[in-house]
C-alpha cells in the first residue's frame, strides 16, 4: 500500500428530503482506501451501502464531508472509476462486443479502432464469452450478462472498480466462478475495489478489509483486516479461520439486521441511529 | 480452475440452442403449414360470409356474395380508375401521417423527458387526442377550405395526437440504469442522447407510428367525406349515395387490405431495427 490514498472519504452525510422530513441515509462515513485494497461494505440491505458507492462513483452528491479520488474532490461520474450496478445495466441493443467496446467508443477514452477490437477480444477470451461476440444480450444467461458488465468497466482500465452487490442474482455456482474470475483478473491488472455485499462469505473471501455498516442511517460499525495472503484459492473456504471470521462477522452482521428489524418495526427515527459501540473504529 | 469452472458453466449452461437441420421435404411441409394457417381465418370469414344469407338472419339482397363483391373490385378498377382512388387515398395518408410523426416524436419526446413540459401540457394533449376528428370537420372546412390540404390536415391531427401519446408513454418508461452506466463509462451529455436515448426511443417511434397508422385509416373516410372527388372515402360515400352495397363493400375491403399491407411493411422494418429486443412472438 503506497502513502497517498486513492480513495478518501471524510465524514461524509447524506440526507433525503422526503414526504415525512429529512431522512439520513449516510452518517458520518469516514474511509480511506489505499492503492490495491479490496474493501467490502456490509450491512442489512436497504441501510445506505449502495448511497456510499454511488456518492464514489459521482452519481450522487453527500449533503455534507467531502470525498476525494488520488487527492481531487469527486466531482461527477468518470472513467477512472468503474460501475458494475446490481442490475448489470448491459445495453440490450449493442452485441456482446459492442457492449464491451462501448466504453472506448466514448470521447472520454477514445482510441483507434484496431486497439478497440483488440481489447474486445481479450476480454471475450478471459470472461470465456467466445462464441458469442454477435449474439444480444437477450440471449444470454444472467451469469454471462455479467462478465459482460464487467468486461465493459475493465475495458476502459478505471484503475477502481465500484460493484454494487455484482454477484446477488447469481446461482451458487456461478457466483463462486465470478468470484475466482474477478480475483484472477485483479492478480492480473491491480485495481482498487470498493464492493458492496451482504453476503459475509463474499466479503472474507474477497477483500482486505471489511466494513460493517450499521441500520440506516448507515455508519461505520467496525472495520475488519482481512488476514488471508493472496493469491486465495477455494480451498480458504474451508479453512478453521475462515470458517471462526466468517462465524463472528456474521453475528456482528446479525445484529444490525436486527435492529434494523427493530427501527422498522417501531417507526423510523429520524434523529438517527441510537446505536453507539465500545469497538467502533475509525480508519 | 477458474477457467475450468467457467468452462462448465459455458458448457452446461450457455450453449446457444440451434434448430436442427431438418430434411427438404420437412422444410416445405412446414412452409406449406404455415401458408395454410396464415389463410385459415381469412378462409373461415370468406365461408361465413357465404353462409350468412343461407341462415335467413340478414336480407340477402342486402349482402352481396363475396363472388360479386370481387366481380365489382375487377369493374371499378377497370372502368372507374379505383386504382386512382387507392393512390389519392395512399398519398393522402402516408402525408398526414409523416408530418404527424415528424412532429410528435419530438414533442412525445420533450413531454416525456421533461417533467414541467408533461405537468403543463398533458392536460392540453389529452383534451385534444379525445376529439374525434369527424366533430372538426366543420372547422376544418372553415379553416382550411375543401382542399387537398382540408384531409391532409385532418388526418395529420389524427395521426399528431395518437403518435405523440405513445412516444411520450414510452420515453416515461426509460430505464435509467442505462443512462448511470454510460456517465460512469465517460459519455456526455451528447454521447448519452445519441448512443443511449436515440437507440432506446426506436421501439416506441415505430409504435407511434404503427398506432398513428391505424388511426390515420380510420381518418381517412371522415377526411374525404368534406367533398372529395376521389379517394376510397370518397368512393364509398358515393356509393352509399347510388345504394351500391357492392362497391361499398370492394371499398371498405380495399381499405382494410392497404392498412394492413401498410402495417406489414413497418412491422416488417421494426422487426429488423429491433432484433435485440426481447419479446415472447418472435
Amino acid at each position: 500500500m503506497t502513502a497517498s490514498p486513492r480513495l478518501v472519504l471524510d465524514t461524509v452525510c447524506k440526507q433525503f428530503e422526503g414526504p415525512s422530513g429529512v431522512l439520513p441515509v449516510v452518517s458520518d462515513v469516514s474511509l480511506t482506501v489505499g492503492e490495491g485494497e479490496f474493501i467490502s461494505i456490509i450491512g442489512p440491505s436497504g441501510c445506505g451501502k449502495t448511497t456510499i458507492l454511488n456518492m464514489i462513483a459521482g452519481l450522487q452528491r453527500p449533503t455534507s464531508g467531502t470525498l476525494l479520488v488520488d487527492g481531487r474532490p469527486i466531482a461527477g461520474p468518470g472513467a477512472d472509476r468503474g460501475v458494475i450496478f446490481q442490475d448489470y445495466g448491459v445495453f440490450p441493443w449493442l452485441t456482446v462486443k459492442d457492449n464491451i467496446a462501448f466504453g472506448l467508443t466514448l470521447r472520454a477514452n477514445r482510441i483507434a479502432k484496431s486497439d478497440r477490437e483488440q481489447i474486445a477480444n481479450r476480454y471475450i477470451e478471459l470472461m470465456g464469452l467466445t462464441g458469442f461476440e454477435n449474439a444480444y444480450p437477450k440471449t444470454l444467461s444472467g451469469g454471462m450478462k455479467q462478465r459482460v458488465a464487467l468486461a465493459r468497466a475493465y475495458a476502459i482500465k478505471s484503475s477502481i472498480l465500484l460493484m454494487d452487490e455484482p454477484f446477488g442474482a447469481l446461482d451458487a455456482q456461478a457466483r463462486s466462478a465470478m468470484q475466482n474470475l474477478l480475483l484472477e483478473v485483479l492478480r492480473s491488472e491491480g485495481k482498487t475495489v470498493v464492493l458492496v455485499t451482504h453476503s459475509v462469505e463474499e466479503a472474507l473471501y474477497l477483500s482486505t478489509r471489511i466494513v460493517v455498516v450499521t441500520a440506516r442511517p448507515a455508519r461505520i460499525r467496525t472495520i475488519v483486516d482481512v488476514p488471508f495472503e493472496h493469491p486465495r484459492h477455494e480451498e480458504l473456504h474451508r479453512s478453521q479461520r475462515f470458517g471462526e471470521l466468517q462465524y463472528e462477522l456474521r453475528e456482528v452482521v446479525m445484529r444490525e439486521y436486527a435492529m434494523q428489524a427493530r427501527l422498522r418495526g417501531e417507526d423510523v427515527r429520524a434523529s438517527g441511529s441510537p446505536i453507539t459501540h465500545r469497538e467502533e473504529r475509525r480508519a | 480452475m477458474t477457467n475450468d469452472a467457467l468452462a462448465q458453466v459455458a458448457v452446461t449452461r450457455e450453449t446457444p440452442v440451434r434448430s436442427r437441420p431438418g430434411t427438404v421435404a420437412r422444410k416445405v411441409w412446414q412452409l406449406g403449414l404455415h401458408a395454410g394457417l396464415r389463410a385459415l381465418p381469412w378462409l373461415i370469414v370468406l365461408l361465413l360470409w357465404y353462409l350468412l344469407p343461407a341462415t335467413g338472419l340478414v336480407n340477402s339482397a342486402l349482402v352481396p356474395t363475396p363472388w360479386q363483391v370481387l366481380v365489382k373490385f375487377y369493374e371499378q378498377l377497370t372502368t372507374n380508375r379505383l386504382w386512382l382512388d387507392m393512390y389519392m387515398s395512399l398519398q393522402r395518408v402516408t402525408l398526414g401521417l409523416a408530418c404527424g410523426i415528424i412532429l410528435a416524436v419530438p414533442i412525445g419526446f420533450l413531454l416525456g423527458w421533461y417533467r414541467p413540459a408533461r405537468m403543463l401540457f398533458d392536460p392540453l394533449v389529452n383534451f385534444f387526442r379525445s376529439l374525434p376528428p369527424i366533430a372538426l370537420i366543420p372547422l376544418v372546412i372553415v379553416y382550411f377550405g375543401i382542399d387537398e390540404l382540408a384531409k391532409v390536415v385532418m388526418l395529420f391531427y389524427a395521426a399528431f395526437f395518437s403518435g405523440v401519446i405513445v412516444m411520450y408513454e414510452g420515453i416515461v418508461q426509460t430505464n435509467p440504469l442505462f443512462i448511470r452506466v454510460a456517465r460512469t463509462l465517460g459519455a456526455t451529455d451528447e454521447e448519452i442522447f445519441r448512443r443511449i436515448i436515440v437507440p432506446l426511443a426506436l421501439p416506441h417511434v415505430l409504435t407511434a407510428l404503427r398506432v398513428a397508422l391505424g388511426v390515420s385509416w380510420a381518418t381517412l373516410v371522415a377526411s374525404e367525406l368534406i367533398a372529395a372527388q376521389r379517394g376510397l372515402g370518397a368512393v364509398i360515400q358515393n356509393a352509399s349515395n347510388y345504394f351500391q352495397i357492392d362497391t361499398i363493400y370492394a371499398g371498405i375491403i380495399c381499405i382494410g387490405l392497404l392498412a394492413l399491407l401498410m402495417d406489414r411493411c413497418l412491422r416488417v422494418i421494426a422487426a429488423r431495427l429491433l432484433q435485440w429486443q426481447e419479446r415472447i412472438v418472435p
